[in-house]
């Protein structure tokens, strides 16, 4: 394991990362015969931004699913903020304070884009049906406050031209945009991003460094990312995990793993003799 | 001569004018900026006590009488309160374009020798902080948005909104009052940095004199009134938006409205419906454009009930604009017009409350200038530069044409040089440029004449000033014919198709000429015809496109041959460009204006070949990244040659 573990440790460009805030121990998932996951053991610090690499159908997607609750592994345990972590429905995990993006966009095509952020705040809207329905007192209220939360991120993520056009009507890297606002507007404390610059070009893929960063520093959001464009996962984040055929290979600061010799074999293929 | 009447009344700088302006509107909305979607505004009370806070706020920093205050970003209210509150404690305020590369802002921070920076954001201090080693005359920078630069050093660096509590607090009210009190109608109200067509940009000094007469004499030339609405979209590092914004609104007490970011400026021009209005002739093309390609793509009985008014409209709009007799048919048809076409149209496009409009700065297109004054949009053209603050003629109600660019405007005197360069003389006339007496003397002579560097002609009949070209750019061909460039090249923008022409020609043989496809036009053309292209490069040198140019080419050579003095500027052979010319590459000026030398010599090996009489020619090209980064797009383009109109005087004899 690396030093780093358990947190509490200051960065380079001068943040302080706090305590550990989730922890996988010895994850094992499986799909029938298949073993997407083996035996894999990571943290996430609170502050921290953290990366999850590997070749194509290491299992990264799977990780993140886990996290998520989308799938519940067979063995090992998830423990968030201190405690073990039952197993659990995506909008349970969601209450929880964990938001995501997908690999593929998956928005709703014919809503305005503010429409669509405002469905990122339905954890936190509490007033009833009836309530909505008659649109008075806390329904109205509640709108209100949660619209003002939505356009400090349409605000932050300079969305603010395209606030009334249908998702549908959007390129791709904007779209990706979108998603990311839906994803914040649930003010999570764990964001997890599968490939956020998948398909991107440079300077969208600076736009969205840059906002993640921003992210991290302005709204002090604990992100996990999975990407697949080294130069930004060594840029962006504190700590990489190196996932290749469902195991761990590598844990630790982009250095460090950028010369670990067996995610260099991993990734530039190994000589057989 | 000079009118001191507003020097007598005490109203002589910007921070009597906010006092006047305080007492008279005090509850009127003097800004307003849509943020989180919504329109935030201030009175002009409550802009006078930010402009103060923040004057204290300077005063708790140090700032010196005669200190140079760089001011970089868009156009927000909080920075047009900086350049007032610079002007409070006895600073200059000088404006830097927020689109400048670093070593751009360099240059002018080092030239004017500012200790503290007014910066947006996170980008323009960065780019402050990239360049700083150099610029050892900074102290301190003061930025508006936060986001990104929580864990910056803050030693140098303070928030505006901090700076303002620091200032209410702690700032000396005595020492404010003694500095706003100084100041004389002749000391420095600002210094604005030209974009510098040729050469390293200049500093121009202009006084309170210069901005308040300029202001007092426009806004009555228009009759601009308390109750007017402009929206502030246009760089504020540029002299008309200094004027219009900062000089009119705040002799006239209108209302200054800033939209919420530059990409949401077309939504936000509609919902405020500005009653006066600014805009370069190439936002106006685009929006032509746009409206164009939307009709196409609307249903049959819509896109003839279109057409059938705007014919109408084209015939009788002017005229009715003007004032002048239309029979009563036709001032019905008109009414129905404005019902189901004019009107819509207008709102969408957010002219609904338009009383003036101006257009300056480059040529515009008499299907376009026509287009919107059919539309019933008093749109009007003027010339001007910094050096005069802005206004040396303008048009006045009633006579307008594409073709002019007005009559002197008030307090102006014109005259012709020999070799047909305009020169001026104004109380708008700058005072000097800044640590330059040398380019001073040779731009202003002892009376205060001053060299515009275009050539011209006053036109007998109406006298309107007539502008060709660049007094410098006007050359002569081989055999000794008239070279005049931009009148060729504003013949071929006028072509929705052409973004961009650039006529080469000077000393040589016959001319030739780059062009620049404009990718809404042409894009759009190439979806309607399945044509299928990957790249910006691709479309420049499909052949269709190329034989569209020619075609555009050869009927702009049958116009100019009509003009016996300037038919030697036909286009003989020209080529596409694979790029787009940028100023990030240094090709254009901040202002979009075409630096011939420049592209000239980046150019040459294409030059080279538009006069080799070869048919293809190989090349790469450096361009710049939004980032400043650098790459290289290579190229094989096709030469092209175009038919010419045999010159009618020889084919005469």
């Amino acid at each position: 394991m690396n030093a780093l573990t358990g947190g509490n440790y200051t960065t380079a460009d001068g943040r302080k990362i706090g305590n550990t805030m989730m922890e996988m121990k010895n994850i094992t998932l499986r799909f029938g015969g298949v073993v997407a996951i083996k035996d894999i053991s990571f943290d996430i610090n609170e502050g921290e931004i953290r990366a999850i690499i590997g070749p194509n159908g290491a299992g990264k997607s799977s990780m993140l699913n886990v996290i998520s609750g989308f799938y519940n592994p067979q063995e090992g345990e998830v423990w968030f903020h201190g405690k073990k972590r039952p197993p659990m429905r995506p909008y349970q995990v969601a209450r929880q304070g964990i938001a995501r993006t997908f690999q593929n966009i998956a928005l709703f095509e014919g809503m305005s884009v503010l429409d669509n952020v405002m469905t990122g705040r339905l954890t936190h809207m509490k007033a009833g049906m009836l309530s909505q329905m008659i649109w008075k007192g806390k329904a109205e209220a509640e709108e209100t406050a949660n619209r003002e939360i939505v356009e400090k991120i349409i605000d932050f993520l300079e969305i603010q031209a395209i606030r009334k056009t249908p998702v549908g009507r959007l390129p791709y890297g904007l779209k990706k945009r979108v998603e990311l606002a839906r994803a914040l507007a649930a003010e999570p404390k764990l964001l997890l991003l599968d490939e956020p610059m998948a398909g991107m070009n440079v300077e969208e893929k600076e736009d969205m460094s840059r906002f993640i960063l921003s992210m991290n520093d302005e709204f002090g959001t604990t992100i996990a990312l999975i990407e697949h464009d080294m130069g930004v996962v060594m840029d962006l984040s504190d700590r990489v995990v190196v996932m290749d055929y469902g195991k761990k290979i590598g844990d630790g600061t982009p250095d460090d793993v950028r010369n670990n010799q067996e995610v260099i074999d991993a990734y530039l293929g190994v000589a057989h003799d | 001569m000079v009118h001191d009447s507003s020097a007598s009344a005490g109203l002589d700088t910007l921070p009597r004018l906010l006092a006047r302006n305080v007492a008279k509107y005090g509850d009127k909305p003097a800004y307003r900026e849509k943020e989180f979607g919504i329109w935030q505004s201030w009175t002009w009370s409550e802009a006078a006590e930010e402009i103060e806070a923040l004057a204290l706020g300077f005063l708790t920093l140090g700032v010196n009488e005669g200190d140079h205050i760089a001011i970089i970003g868009r156009n927000r209210p909080y920075l047009y309160w900086s350049f007032v509150a610079a002007e409070m404690v006895g600073a200059i305020p000088v404006p830097l374009y927020q689109d400048a590369v670093a070593e751009e802002l360099a240059y002018v921070l080092d030239h004017c020798g500012a200790r503290f920076v007014v910066a947006q954001d996170q980008e323009q201090v960065d780019k402050v902080f990239e360049v700083q080693d150099q610029l050892p005359a900074i102290e301190h920078m003061i930025y508006l948005d936060p986001r990104g630069m929580r864990k910056y050093d803050h030693t140098a660096l303070t928030k505006y909104e901090v700076l303002q509590e620091k200032g209410r607090a702690d700032g000396d009210r005595v020492e404010l009052n003694r500095r706003r009190d100084l100041p004389t109608y002749d000391d420095t109200c600002v210094m604005l940095y030209t974009s510098g067509t040729t050469g390293k940009p200049k500093g121009v000094v202009l006084s309170n004199r210069n901005i308040i007469e300029t202001s007092k004499a426009s806004s009555e030339f228009d009759d601009l009134r308390a109750d007017d609405e402009i929206l502030a979209y246009l760089p504020m590092a540029w002299v008309g938006d200094f004027i219009f914004s900062i000089g009119q609104a705040f002799w006239t007490g209108f209302c200054v409205n800033c939209p919420e970011s530059p990409a949401t400026m077309h939504s936000d021009l509609r919902e405020i419906g500005p009653t006066y209005y600014f805009a370069p002739p190439r936002v106006f093309e685009t929006q032509l454009t746009d409206v164009m390609i939307r009709m196409e793509d609307a249903g049959r009985f819509k896109k003839w009930l279109f057409h059938h008014y705007m014919a109408h409209a084209k015939k009788v709009g002017p005229d009715l604009l003007d004032g002048k007799p239309v029979g009563l048919a036709d001032k019905l048809k008109y009414k129905l017009g404005e019902l189901f076409v004019y009107g819509p149209l207008k709102n969408t496009l957010g002219f609904s409350r338009v009383r003036v409009g101006y257009t300056a700065g480059e040529a515009i297109g008499p299907e376009i200038f026509d287009f919107y004054r059919s539309l019933g949009i008093n749109l009007k053209q003027l010339y001007g530069q910094t050096e005069a603050s802005v206004f040396i003629t303008q048009q006045p109600d009633g006579e307008v044409r594409s073709d002019t660019v007005g009559v002197p405007s008030p307090g102006v005197e014109l005259k012709i040089a020999d070799n047909g360069e305009v020169f001026y003389r104004s109380p708008g006339v700058f005072v000097r440029y800044f640590k330059n007496d040398e380019s001073t003397a040779d731009t202003k002579d002892a009376e205060g004449w001053v060299a515009t560097g275009d050539a011209g002609f006053i036109e007998e009949s109406s006298g309107h000033l007539r502008i060709i070209d660049r007094a410098k750019d006007v050359g002569k061909m081989a055999d000794g014919s008239l070279f005049a460039p931009k009148y060729v090249e504003n013949k071929l923008k006028f072509f929705p198709n052409v973004l961009e022409a650039v006529v080469f020609g000077n000393g040589k043989d016959y001319c030739t000429a780059f062009l620049n496809i404009d990718l809404t036009a042409v894009g759009n053309w190439a979806e309607r015809n399945n044509i299928a292209y990957s790249s910006y490069q691709e479309l420049a040198g499909h052949p269709e496109v190329l034989a569209t140019m020619q075609s555009h080419v050869e009927e702009v050579n049958a116009s100019v041959a009509e003009d016996p003095m300037l038919s030697g500027c036909q286009v003989h052979r020209f080529v596409v460009l694979h790029k787009q010319l940028d100023a990030d590459d240094g090709e254009l000026t901040r202002t979009l204006k075409v630096r011939r030398r420049i592209i000239e010599e980046k150019f040459a090996d294409i030059l080279g070949a538009l006069y080799d009489g070869s048919s293809k020619i190989s090349t790469e090209t450096e361009v710049t990244y939004e980032d400043g980064r650098k790459g290289a797009i290579k190229a094989t383009l096709d030469i092209r040659d175009a038919a010419v109109v045999a010159n009618q005087k020889v084919a005469a004899e």
